[in-house]
């Protein structure tokens, strides 16, 4: 390819840590589809342009599938990861629907309003031991870790009690300096852990997810054995991951934004739309969704040829101006619904009903809860999570 | 306004229901898209143009009349 541009590397560094690299605004305007290098010397494509990520995201012709040439790999660990993904996260259809449909019917709005009072109680619960701590406690380690674990963990009938053993296999499998032998052993760990969970399930079904995929598809042999260990790896991760990243840096972007916070406070019947505004601005998915083209493919006049990789930035297409005027302000009060923080087409986020329903509890509770709340440290000496394929705070030491 | 849905593109993402739940709801065998009214009152047709609109599988055609 031309060189003939400065070349740019993937992924990008950010200069302030609530907005995405200040390359992408640059890219959108002039290089909608701009080749950006990554760690193995290949060149895939980058796109911050809403229209452009949509219809690539919603067009089966490009792959979700790690495994074929052309796939962009942002991490040498996270490549290991990918390729060993059976789960339909990582599958084309027509075996993504045929899996994903497997546990569509946990997700539903109805089964999470049916979960809404268990979410109030353990924010309740999560609040009080918070404050026994002393000021300054982490507010990631001691609440928005533990929040959407103990419910996911609740929902697939894993034991909480080993939450220490696998977000530790979350750090390794997510971080961008993970080796591959790291990830390797991470995954083997964890899959065996499943595997016996698995087996638990089979001999004392539950009432938990996990059981009823036991029964109702890996018995009748509508899946195999991998490839459940592998939705329910997927639904673990996703499940705590995200929305503790969210969780976290929701909190320290309102209390960075005083005026907003004072509105949801004020106005709850706003805490829905700051919700959805949360996640457009925060956009924690940060290094992706990343597709392959299977044939040549026209996008909006642009030809993108087979086996070529595209980059499709969460970020910047959320803050594309043609779609959210004056896109980098944080806005409670705006119309956010057309984000696409949980992803967009076959893909999108299964959990993200889930997501809603904890966010919602949480910003409307902690703040009427703790009305002092506020951080405890210097805005500057927090540590992002520049490194991780998830964005957020590393830690979030608050008062209150 | 006449509403038109594919139950083999829906992933029951659930974003229908969320925007719009007079119009759309979820089957309980599969989360998989179910029509309340396939021709909502006028207060309801913003909501259902919505729901179109953010659906990520483009299971839901409006045509208005």
């Amino acid at each position: 390819m031309s060189q003939a541009v400065a070349e740019l590397s993937y992924p990008m560094s950010r200069t302030e840590p609530f907005n995405p690299p200040d390359d992408y605004a640059l890219l959108r305007a002039e290089q909608p589809f701009a080749r950006v290098r990554l760690w193995d010397g290949s060149y895939p494509y980058l796109l911050t342009n809403f229209d452009d990520i949509r219809s690539v995201l919603s067009n089966q012709k490009f792959s979700c599938e790690p495994n074929r040439e052309g796939f962009p790999h942002v991490f040498e660990g996270r490549m290991v990861a990918d390729k060993a993904d059976r789960s339909f996260l990582r599958l084309d259809n027509p075996d993504h629907d045929r899996l994903r449909r497997m546990v569509t019917k946990e997700f539903t709005v109805r089964r999470i309003e049916q979960l809404t009072p268990r979410i109030e109680e353990t924010v309740d619960r999560l609040i009080a031991n918070y404050t026994q701590l002393p000021q300054g406690a982490d507010f990631v380690e001691h609440f928005s870790a533990p929040l959407p674990t103990e419910i996911i963990t609740f929902l697939l009938g894993i034991p909480y009690e080993d939450h220490h053993f696998f977000h530790e296999a979350t750090r390794i499998q997510f971080g961008s300096k993970s080796t591959p032998v790291e990830v390797r052993k991470s995954l083997d760990d964890l899959f065996a852990y499943l595997d016996a969970l698995i087996g638990r399930k089979e001999r004392e079904p539950q009432d938990d997810i996990v059981s009823r995929l036991v029964a109702e598809q890996l018995v009748p042999g509508h899946v195999d054995r991998l490839t459940l260990i592998n939705i329910v790896r997927l639904l673990l991760s996703a499940g705590h991951q995200t929305t503790q990243n969210m969780t976290a840096l929701g909190v320290l972007t309102l209390l960075q934004h005083p005026d907003q916070l004072a509105l949801i406070k004020s106005s709850p019947e706003l805490i829905p739309g700051a919700v959805e505004e949360l996640l457009r601005y925060s956009s924690v998915l940060h290094v992706g969704a990343r597709r392959v083209a299977l044939e040549d493919i026209d996008v909006n006049g642009k030809l993108v040829k087979a086996s070529e990789g595209v980059i499709c930035s969460i970020p910047a297409a959320n803050r594309d101006p043609s779609l959210f005027p004056n896109p980098d302000a944080f806005d409670v009060q705006r119309d956010a619904a057309r984000h696409v923080a949980f992803g967009f087409g076959i893909h999108q986020c299964l959990g993200q009903v889930l997501a809603r329903a904890e966010l919602r509890v949480v910003y409307g509770k902690l703040f009427h809860r703790l009305p002092n709340l506020r951080l405890a440290v210097p805005f500057e000496k927090l540590r992002f999570r520049h490194d991780m394929f998830v964005y957020g705070v590393h830690e979030l030491p608050l008062a209150w | 306004m006449r509403i038109e849905i594919n139950r083999f593109k829906c992933i029951a993402a659930g974003q229908c229901v969320l925007k719009a739940p007079a119009v759309f709801d979820q089957d309980e065998q599969d989360g998989i898209v179910i029509l309340r009214t396939n021709s909502p009152a006028p207060e309801l047709r913003e909501s259902a143009r919505l729901a179109a609109r953010v659906c990520p599988s483009e299971a839901i055609t409006i045509h208005e009349d």
